[in-house]
């Protein structure tokens, strides 16, 4: 009943990838775990990226290709994995996965050119959430307005954010180039499952990313579930399940996650929810919109 | 006949003199005397705190105590604060409002901290408590605006309802409406962690002018500057007030209008919010910063300058809370202007930036040490510190009781020296003799740990990081800190020798935590086996601890005491160590 999930690597054994780097965050298993061998492993959630193809409600498709309809994967998908910590019991002063750098190899999709100064450790500076997530909020809503004055969505008059922004010059910048490094948790509930999550949007640099971490979260209660009432969700996901990943955005709009560039969409989302497949008919079109781009399998 | 005059008091003697006690250890010690004051302070004891939620059950709770009008509950470990504790943790309120709701029809005040509530919570005191008055949620998290909807609804007594920092989710702003018509008891009304844009503006309008004995009012960020004005007029008998964003578009009918509106507020003592600053408009409340004693402008993401005039304008100021952008030269303004000041917090605006966001330093702490001479509690921020400055400040304040100090970079050491902190932070405990809390930080060896333990004895709550050498600076803590009762440690060098040779230790404090630290599974193991009156919990999201060698170090760890015995509502990555599950464990 092990089933130890392995985060889904890009590449092979250790955290030389990017993709493979990125699981720390989510209070996740140690670096010391091993990955296997990735020619079964694949991307669950049916995400509507690139892989189009997917018009909803197709599926039932067990084939592995990517962006066809996806499932999420169970346990029996992967071979149970412990992590063995016999060796470093003593030996550091972190024996345990307390501290994650979950930020360097992000550099890849960083503005600036200066690196990250704090490393990124979870819960550290100790500032309370609540306190990061306005500080985070100001700065995208500052953004934000970058983003959409084009768009014209909203309606603040031009000189006021002029104002604003020079006022705020320097906390822009700043904001800007280490907006990534701002605490980014957003709360994520799948469908059937009473207990939402938190997933820190910034410990990835992508929607693989994301994808992985949140198999990993509730696939994970589901499978360690004996006392977790998760049997309805335990059901949908044995292999015949389709999950849609969906985020509402600052207008409260309900879309289909993998639209967008993934930093617009960190700069827009608030929340995220695994729906059901059936459950996300209004958003269908979008699945039928052709996205260029194409994401490719891991390896 | 001395004797016999003791005995011939009635009760209801007793218990009138007992009404004049207040605090909670004073009542206990009144209920140890005998056991016909055990019985009679039982029977009168209105108000209820329990510390850790999980220390006691509500059955046995509401056996010893009939008669209680006011609970006070606390549930997650401080550090979930930093998001080191696992969602779906625990810390629900819902088994305590559902035993409540039978035994304390009369029940007045439910006060929560770090706990999870559901609409279904609210919902239920909304329908259980008749003479429901205070609500006050911090931290909490759960539950939407749908629950409050019914809470509005329901509560026709409601004086307080106070959502500080709770995580809500915010459906609509519509809730506001469900507080009818006849409705005219708040007396404060805190929504300043709501994120909706939609706040009913004309439902809080309403509100506002129907309730004369409103005296705080702390609104979102949504409610638009220009609204304040308006509210502000309908509420002038306000003492704490909380702007929502404080920005709009520069013009001088706006502003004249808010400085009016401001100016009118004759009682106005604490002003917060101050999302969104535009500092053109911050002039508007000059008229009342003579009165201040609290300002929050921690989120105030203005520049020193503004911040520099603004406090210059607030002699009074007993709390400030503001950012790092307040610099050097804002803390010495501070400190010439503000000889009243007690408490202190500045934040970081940039936490994570490479270099210094603002020219914030130890020196501005230092002169606030120096010149505020009633100062007892600080929260700062920074990025560099000496041990020379620390030696100042506790030769300056020796009356603080609670300083916290975060130095950004984990393990920096003193910028002068490249020593660790370790005599500074003793200079702060040998001379703050009533230190009641203490974070520390930077670079600091099992030595600090020894002065704590050796001049801190009437520290109560120690918060530790990424620092000491060895069970050493552990052991130090537990065996001298006579009067510790929450410590909390993460990402230090401690294992079993220490936490086993101090277990009893344990039995006298409210909890210890522990996480990515070196307590081997086998030692937790031990220590619940041995130690009945502790709850200890190993949380690990690797899977079960016994999966794992014995000498392997589990993630967290928190110990708690408890009357309650191990809890039930274990979510499947928390395993408990007492005996009797010992089974579960594989």
């Amino acid at each position: 009943m092990e089933g130890r999930l392995v985060l889904l690597g890009g590449g092979s054994s250790g955290v030389s990838t990017t993709e493979s780097a990125v699981l720390s965050k989510v209070e996740v298993v140690s670096e010391a775990c091993s990955y296997p061998a990735e020619s079964e492993l694949e991307l669950g959630l049916g995400l509507s990226l690139g892989g189009g193809g997917g018009s909803t409600g197709n599926t039932k498709a067990a084939n592995s290709s990517w962006g066809e309809c996806g499932r999420i994967l169970t346990a029996k998908d992967f071979p149970s994995v412990v992590s063995h910590r016999t060796n470093n019991g003593g030996s550091s002063s972190v024996a345990v996965s307390g501290t994650k750098r979950a930020a360097e190899t992000e550099s890849v999709s960083h503005d600036s050119g200066s690196p990250t100064g704090v490393s990124q450790v979870v819960g550290w500076p100790p500032i309370r959430a609540y306190r990061m997530n306005s500080l985070v909020n100001q700065a995208k809503a500052q953004r934000g307005d970058e983003l959409e004055s084009g768009i014209g969505e909203k309606d603040k008059p031009k000189d006021a954010l002029k104002k604003k922004l020079d006022y705020n010059g320097k906390q822009t910048s700043s904001a800007t180039v280490n907006e990534k490094a701002y605490l980014g948790f957003v709360k994520v509930n799948m469908d059937g499952i009473p207990i939402g999550r938190k997933v820190d949007l910034n410990a990835h640099s992508s929607y693989e990313g994301l994808a992985q971490a949140l198999e990993d979260m509730f696939l994970r209660s589901a499978n360690s579930a004996e006392k977790e009432p998760l049997t309805m969700a335990s059901k949908l996901l044995d292999g015949s399940s389709e999950f849609v990943l969906t985020y509402e955005d600052k207008e409260g709009d309900w879309m289909l996650v993998g639209d967008v560039p993934w930093r617009m969409f960190v700069g827009s989302v608030r929340r995220l929810r695994i729906m059901r497949t059936s459950e996300a008919n209004g958003l269908a079109p979008r699945f039928n919109e052709s996205n260029d781009r194409q994401r490719s399998k891991p390896i | 006949m001395q004797k016999r005059l003791a005995y011939s008091l009635p009760d209801e003697v007793l218990e009138h003199v007992f009404s004049f006690i207040q605090s909670d250890k004073d009542r206990n010690a009144v209920s140890a005397v005998c056991k016909s004051w055990y019985e009679i302070e039982r029977w009168c004891r209105r108000k209820i705190f329990v510390g850790n939620c999980y220390a006691v059950s509500p059955g046995m709770v509401i056996r010893r105590f009939p008669e209680v009008r006011s609970v006070e509950l606390k549930g997650k470990p401080h550090f979930a604060d930093f998001n080191l504790v696992p969602d779906g943790w625990g810390g629900y309120v819902l088994p305590w409002i559902a035993e409540m709701a039978g035994a304390y029809p009369w029940l007045e005040a439910i006060r929560l901290k770090r706990m999870v509530v559901t609409d279904e919570s609210l919902e239920l005191i909304a329908k259980s408590f008749k003479n429901f008055k205070v609500l006050v949620l911090s931290s909490c998290e759960g539950f939407s605006t749908d629950g409050l909807a019914a809470i509005a609804a329901s509560c026709k007594n409601l004086r307080e309802l106070d959502l500080r920092e709770s995580d809500v989710d915010d459906l609509s702003g519509h809730w506001l409406s469900n507080f009818p018509e006849t409705y005219t008891s708040m007396v404060s009304l805190n929504i300043s962690c709501l994120g909706s844009d939609e706040v009913s503006i004309s439902a809080l309008e309403r509100l506002v002018s129907r309730c004369p004995n409103l005296r705080s009012l702390r609104l979102n960020r949504a409610v638009p500057l220009d609204k304040i004005a308006n509210i502000l007029r309908l509420a002038p008998q306000l003492i704490e007030f909380g702007t929502g964003a404080y920005s709009a578009e520069l013009r001088s009918d706006v502003f004249s209008n808010l400085a009016g509106a401001f100016s009118n507020c004759k009682e106005l003592k604490s002003l917060s919010g101050f999302w969104d600053v535009v500092p053109d408009y911050l002039p508007a409340i000059y008229s009342v910063c003579s009165r201040l004693t609290s300002l929050n402008l921690s989120y105030a993401t203005i520049q020193s300058p503004d911040l520099l005039k603004l406090v210059s304008h607030c002699p009074s100021l007993q709390r400030l809370l503001v950012l790092d952008y307040i610099e050097d030269s804002g803390l010495e303004a501070l400190a010439s202007n503000c000889k009243d000041l007690q408490e202190l917090r500045v934040f970081p605006s940039d936490p994570f930036g490479v270099e210094p966001n603002a020219s914030l330093t130890e020196q501005g702490l230092v002169a606030v040490s120096l010149g505020c001479p009633k100062l007892q509690s600080v929260l700062y921020f920074c990025r560099r510190m000496s041990n020379a400055a620390l030696v100042t400040i506790a030769k300056n304040r020796p009356n603080l009781t609670r300083f916290r100090l975060c130095i950004i970079e984990p393990r920096t050491a003193d910028y002068l020296t490249l020593e660790p902190f370790d005599i500074g932070f003793g200079a702060i405990v040998e001379h703050c003799k009533d230190l009641r809390r203490l974070s520390l930080s930077g670079l600091l060896t099992d030595l600090v740990f020894e002065y704590i333990g050796t001049y801190a004895k009437k520290l109560e709550m120690l918060s530790v990081a990424f620092a000491g050498d060895s069970d050493l600076g552990l052991h130090y803590v537990l065996s001298g800190c006579k009067s510790l009762r929450k410590l909390e440690i993460r990402d230090c060098p401690f294992g079993d020798k220490a936490l086993l040779a101090n277990a009893s230790k344990l039995e006298t404090m409210r909890s210890l935590w522990m996480s990515s630290c070196s307590v081997s599974y086998g030692a937790c193991k031990l220590l619940g086996q041995k130690m009945p009156k502790l709850n200890a919990e190993v949380i690990d999201e690797r899977g079960p601890p016994g999966s794992r060698p014995e000498s392997c170090p589990v993630e967290k760890l928190y110990i708690y005491r408890s009357v309650a015995g191990p809890r039930f509502d274990m979510p499947p990555f928390v395993w408990t160590m007492n005996e009797d599950s010992t089974l579960r464990l594989s």
